[in-house]
């Protein structure tokens, strides 16, 4: 979306969304980014192509950032990325945890209902219920 | 890599000729400067003892042996940073896109060609083989329990087919099909923006397996087909969740 579609502007956009729901004091950025961040390897028909070693083999790099941000949520707004993201941290036992970009607004919102919340860890689970 | 040095006049460079013809600016093939930029900074180096800048030579040195028959390009998520951080615009990506497109439709990564094939089943374009019924259910249900169990959300909408509506949403088929639930988030925020939006029981899937498989014929069916649902309700923006 950002590199091959509609460029940095749409990165400044998210991240505007993102510190607005989370708080700006809970926003972690990860090095490097926008049109110079690196794919997780959940696109491209990874997920499917049967070639699973190589896809976490190939997801190491972002593992590493997200761990070198600290922190503890790391949100995915495409599905691919979501799918991806999250079993890296499973596979590799990274304990952060993934969420859809949706489910973090209506947090924020005060409006996420009780079947919505699959993805939000102990910490977050009731949280506004 | 080889113990002796290539001899370039064995190698058919058939590829390299296919590129040259095929790409905008022949992919720039000729100007790469072999300086490693892309290989530096893409996640699938390494793997099958590849990189990119390897790929970009032996495609360069006509090596089609090695070129066409490397699983290195299934590896590859054609995520594009190559190409972004070349110097020389080498059009790394597409050349990957062309290898696989060269290969066989049975030595396809069988993952990858089912899910193209399952989403020609229905005009729904849903890789996992949802059809209109299957999609305008499973939101009509979900929807129905959230009015009932939410308190405040009586008046909640997930329009199907709503013609003259703005926006045209698409939505993985993951989420119909194994969790639903995932789909009542958004549609929180679409009531609370005010948006006028609608599913369409056509074109409705936002997966597209048949661009990832490099079927063109497939790929375009795919493409026109979602075109087509969105222009037939008079939607202005197709909204993609992919």
């Amino acid at each position: 979306m950002v590199r091959k579609s509609f460029g940095d502007p749409v990165a400044e956009d998210l991240r505007f969304v993102v510190k607005t729901v989370v708080g700006e004091e809970n926003f972690v950025d990860m090095y490097p980014n926008k049109s110079n961040n690196y794919c997780c390897g959940g696109g491209g028909g990874y997920l499917q192509s049967g070639f699973t070693e190589a896809r976490h083999e190939y997801g190491r790099m972002k593992l590493n950032q997200i761990l070198a941000t600290g922190a503890n949520y790391c949100i995915t707004p495409c599905h691919n990325c979501h799918a991806q993201v999250h079993d890296l941290s499973e596979h590799y036992e990274a304990g952060y945890h993934t969420v859809h970009l949706w489910t973090i607004i209506c947090l924020a919102l005060g409006c996420l209902g009780e079947n919505e919340r699959t993805y939000l860890g102990e910490d977050l689970a009731e949280v506004g219920l | 890599m080889a113990d002796q040095a290539i001899n370039i006049s064995e190698q058919k460079g058939e590829f390299r000729e296919k590129v040259k013809s095929l790409l905008p600016d022949a992919g720039n093939l000729n100007i790469c400067l072999t300086c490693g930029t892309c290989a530096a900074g893409c996640p699938a180096t390494g793997l099958e003892g590849m990189d990119p800048r390897k790929f970009v030579r032996m495609v360069a040195l006509g090596m089609d042996e090695e070129v066409m028959n490397t699983n290195w390009v299934w590896m590859c998520s054609m995520c594009q940073r190559c190409i972004y951080a070349c110097p020389m615009k080498v059009d790394i990506p597409q050349m990957v896109g062309l290898v696989r497109k060269s290969w066989p439709a049975e030595k396809k990564p069988k993952g990858i060609t089912a899910s193209c094939s399952m989403a020609l089943r229905h005009d729904t374009c849903s890789a996992m083989g949802a059809s209109e019924d299957d999609f305008q259910f499973v939101v009509e249900d979900v929807l129905e329990e959230v009015r009932q169990s939410q308190p405040g959300w009586e008046n909640l909408q997930a329009p199907v087919n709503k013609e003259g509506a703005y926006y045209f949403l698409n939505q993985n088929s993951r989420e119909p099909v194994t969790e639903p639930d995932e789909m009542v988030p958004l549609w929180k925020i679409l009531h609370l923006s005010g948006a006028d939006w609608t599913y369409g029981t056509k074109g409705w899937a936002a997966e597209n397996y048949c661009m990832f498989a490099q079927d063109w014929e497939a790929w375009e069916h795919i493409t026109k087909v979602k075109a087509k649902a969105v222009d037939d309700l008079g939607c202005k923006v197709w909204l993609n969740t992919e």
